[in-house]
């Protein structure tokens, strides 16, 4: 049996060594026993060991000890842990990853079970230290505020909690005192110290009054759940919490103070409310003059049921004297975020074909059908949905206008949408596709395909043909345009 | 009326921002004070520093800059025709409230919200300021969390992203018809753009892919935007309100939907219920809100056997929904992907990943399971291992009755 004492309850690099060294010489867990300091070195900061380092049977060369480095992290919070078995779990599992190195991945180990239920006993311990922890304001010192605070974890967590509060608190002095140990920190190095008594704190801070006053009042006693209060805070921490003494006085009172609100009649509305109706007076209809006063209009439009799911109308963007209106479908997903048309995957499409045409964006008037982004939300995504018939026709009420006040001498429908947007009836887009068309009021129309038909193409081929008579049809409405300035 | 202390207006103030359910303070930017030599981190898990006696954390100093409100949304305690006390909190006075509870370790930040005083603007000023003179006067690097107005200027939502963790927006109700009548001047068109702007800013400041290694853009509202949505205040079933939030965390990639039991407020408005807060009715929207992010399931699965559109009460909505979707069981548990997996009524997330690893180093039998998992009851007449299978359990029309709570008996008095 080898006998390993170590430097103090918490001494990792102690338990490292032996452990290493044993594991290298072989030596199966049973036959250690693991004990943590003896009298008086129940802390951190103990005398350095004094113990005989525990004579190892020579027999052979150690092997080489290999861990994960998640064991390491694990170890060294473990190592804190308050039950006197866990340097013998640890090395049992130090001695199992020595067999499997994957035995950290495995839920049905029985030491892996019992580690990582011990750390998980240390990280809801260094959680609740950092949550429970209460400072007292003490005085000031050379310009900065000084605080201490007492608190008595589960577990000897003191050196795992202290940066913590060291990158919170970096602007103020401050003191944890714990039985087992103490940490300061004065703004420049964190220092440890032997466990103290809770006599050294100051008795009161005048804030916590404030602090239980709003504790009180954004408790909700309609929605009493003690069960649920205690499982998260449980009442061994209650001492050391200036909120707690109110506690048993809100869980009486709740009752009656629900009662009190379900039963009392309603009363009159204040007076105030008559002085704010005239503030909220019906906006006046808009009347409509300008492709402005068209745009203010549609920004309010319920003309049909997509709006209610969408962001808001995209309304037509360009010169309002533009010779040229392209005409597409319905804003997306971007669109309907960014407030502008053409600025998704199909808009930048769009302007690469543009731009190859040879066409500047910003001279043309760019708008949409439909002026709402219709979608069924498919996870963390919108799926576009094609508007239906109904949907087209009531927002051609928009696209008249917008026609009406650009009053273009071209215009390019993209995809069969925007052409039943224009002619108020279902168009065979093959049947316009190539040919230029006069509307009754002069304007010349060229219909194209929509951009996102290329995205949607699997055969890079025939995308690569249908890009190329894309930007044909675009080009065409470019020299139109220039013979017509001829 | 001599002017109020401190202490009675933050009783006033608290308790005008307790029906926000909210109070996260997770999943921001990690950051701390070595640096700037001031106050406040952020380390990514969110630290609730009390627990009140209704079960609900706090984490935040959550309060209201003024509880004068303009608006008439029936609901609120608020309202302007409300009778409640009314009281107002200076910039100054916030900042050093949440500088005082922060120092002491009370709370991980703050949540500001306001009544909407003179104007939305005016309002938004106001708590963007508070917000500045946090960040920028007093290097306070905690969690910052603004409501915002939807009504405000984007530019003034602009502002408040830069020093706010999160930005809220709370649509309240779920149907445009309610809030037309119970918040006649809350428009659901202008919450939504409002979101749209808040994601807008989100995405067009984060680096582009290409751009690695060159500066940084500042910081936009690390920790995303969450809403609240009030059950039981008007006549909206759930899938209403799941259809709401799968809309809105499909278009506004929100982070959080919070669902609030309607609860009684003093000085109630005769329009709507006085009741009791549907609190197991809240419960299940949060399953099924769970379900939708986390195990895979589309909203529309959740609610096909609901013909009403509520949910079970009695029953959590996954196992609702496997008793009516039995012939997709019993799983394997040492075959079954991950997906058919997350399905399996009583199998958490980490459960699941608990079972994907031990069956990489064994053959899992029932035992393991029972090792793995909280409690077999739940799962065990839904899945299949070496040694079990539940036979004819999925066939029993009786099955919903193990899972369904017993009545319990009276007692003699």
């Amino acid at each position: 049996m080898h006998h390993v004492s170590l430097s103090s309850e918490t001494d990792f690099d102690g338990w490292r060594d032996a452990a290493r060294r044993l594991a290298g010489q072989g030596v199966p867990p049973a036959d250690i026993h693991w004990s943590g300091s003896t009298a008086g070195g129940d802390d951190l900061f103990a005398a350095a060991a004094s113990a005989p380092e525990p004579a190892v049977p020579d027999h052979s060369a150690p092997r080489e000890v290999k861990v994960p480095k998640a064991f390491i992290d694990m170890a060294k919070r473990v190592i804190c842990h308050r039950d006197p078995a866990r340097f013998a779990w640890l090395y049992q599992l130090l001695w199992d990853l020595q067999s499997n190195r994957a035995a950290l991945t495995d839920p049905l180990n029985d030491a892996v079970r019992w580690v990582k239920g011990a750390d998980k006993q240390i990280r809801r311990d260094v959680h609740k230290m950092h949550a429970f922890v209460r400072f007292r304001k003490v005085g000031e010192r050379d310009g900065r505020e000084v605080f201490m605070s007492w608190f008595e974890p589960d577990n000897r967590i003191v050196g795992l909690t202290a940066p913590f509060f060291m990158r919170r608190f970096t602007g103020m002095d401050w003191t944890i005192l714990t039985p087992d140990a103490c940490a300061s920190w004065d703004g420049k190095k964190l220092t440890f110290a032997a466990g103290a008594d809770r006599s050294q704190m100051p008795a009161e801070d005048a804030i916590e009054d404030q602090w239980r006053t709003y504790y009180a009042s954004i408790f909700n006693p309609a929605r009493l759940k003690v069960d649920a209060m205690l499982s998260e805070m449980p009442a061994k921490y209650w001492k050391n919490l200036p909120e707690a003494e109110l506690i048993p006085d809100l869980i009486r009172q709740s009752s009656q103070r629900t009662g009190a609100l379900l039963s009392a009649p309603s009363t009159d509305a204040n007076i105030r409310s008559s002085r704010m109706s005239n503030f909220f007076a019906e906006e006046e209809a808009i009347e409509i003059n300008s492709l402005d006063d068209a745009r203010r209009a549609a920004s309010k439009c319920d003309r049909c049921p997509i709006h209610e799911c969408a962001s808001q109308t995209i309304f037509g963007e360009g010169p309002a004297d533009a010779r040229l209106m392209i005409i597409g479908e319905q804003p997306g997903d971007r669109e309907d975020i960014a407030g502008k048309p053409f600025v998704g995957p199909a808009g930048q499409l769009f302007d690469k074909a543009m731009n190859e045409a040879n066409v500047e964006r910003r001279k043309a008037y760019i708008t949409n059908a439909v002026k709402h982004f219709k979608f069924t939300p498919r996870g963390k995504r919108r799926m576009h949905q094609k508007p239906n018939a109904g949907e087209i026709d009531t927002c051609r009420f928009w696209l008249d206008l917008e026609r009406k006040f650009v009053a273009p001498d071209i215009i390019v429908t993209m995809g069969a949408t925007a052409l039943r947007g224009v002619f108020g009836k279902a168009v065979a887009l093959k049947d316009m596709r190539g040919a230029l068309t006069q509307l009754d009021n002069g304007t010349r129309l060229i219909a194209t395909i929509h951009p996102s038909y290329l995205l949607r193409l699997p055969d890079r081929q025939r995308a690569a043909e249908e890009y190329d008579r894309f930007v044909d049809d675009l080009a065409r409405a470019r020299s139109l345009l220039l013979s017509d300035a001829a | 009326m001599g002017k109020r202390t401190l202490i009675d207006r933050l009783a006033i103030l608290a308790d005008a921002a307790k029906y926000d359910a909210s109070c996260a303070s997770s999943g921001s930017a990690k950051r701390n004070s070595l640096s700037t030599n001031g106050i406040g981190s952020t380390e990514g898990m969110g630290i609730c520093h009390a627990y009140a006696p209704d079960g609900r954390c706090i984490s935040l100093l959550k309060i209201l800059m003024t509880n004068f409100c303009i608006y008439d949304c029936k609901y609120c305690i608020n309202r302007v025709s409300s009778n409640v006390e009314r009281a107002r909190f200076s910039v100054d006075e916030i900042v050093k409230l949440t500088l005082d509870f922060y120092k002491r370790n009370y709370i991980e930040g703050l949540f500001l919200s306001s009544g909407i005083i003179r104007s939305s603007n005016y309002t938004m000023e106001q708590m963007v300021e508070v917000a500045r003179k946090l960040r920028v006067e007093h290097n306070f690097g905690g969690y910052i969390h603004l409501k915002s107005i939807p009504e405000a200027d984007p530019a003034l939502i602009e502002q408040a992203g830069l020093h706010a963790d999160r930005l809220s927006i709370n649509i309240e109700l779920p149907r445009e018809a309610s809030l037309k009548s119970y918040a006649p001047e809350k428009s659901g068109a202008v919450i939504r753009s409002a979101m749209a702007n808040v994601r807008h800013g989100i995405e067009s400041r984060q680096p582009d892919r290409k751009e690695r290694g060159k500066a940084r853009p500042p910081r936009f509202v690390p920790g995303g935007q969450s809403t609240q949505m009030i059950v039981g205040a008007d006549q909206s079933s759930d899938n209403d309100i799941m259809t709401t939030s799968a809309s809105l965390y499909s278009g506004y990639k929100l982070r959080r939907v919070y669902y609030s039991a309607f609860s009684p407020i003093q000085d109630s408005s005769g329009d709507l219920p006085l009741i009791k807060p549907p609190l197991m009715r809240e419960h299940r929207l949060y399953q099924a809100d769970w379900l939708m992010r986390f195990y895979g399931f589309e909203k529309d699965e959740i609610f096909e056997a609901r013909r009403d559109g509520m949910l079970d009460l009695e029953l959590d909505p996954k196992l609702a929904w496997a008793l009516e979707r039995r012939e997709r069981f019993p799983v394997n548990v040492n075959r079954a992907s991950r997906e058919d997996l997350l399905r399996v009524p009583g199998f958490g997330t980490k459960s699941v990943n608990r079972i994907l690893s031990a069956r990489r180093h064994t053959t899992l039998r029932l035992d393991h399971i029972a090792r793995i998992v909280r409690s077999l009851k739940t799962c065990r007449d839904f899945i299949e291992t070496v040694d079990w299978h539940p036979s004819r359990a999925l066939d029993l029309v009786t099955l919903r009755d193990r899972f369904v709570p017993q009545p319990q008996q009276l007692q003699l008095f």
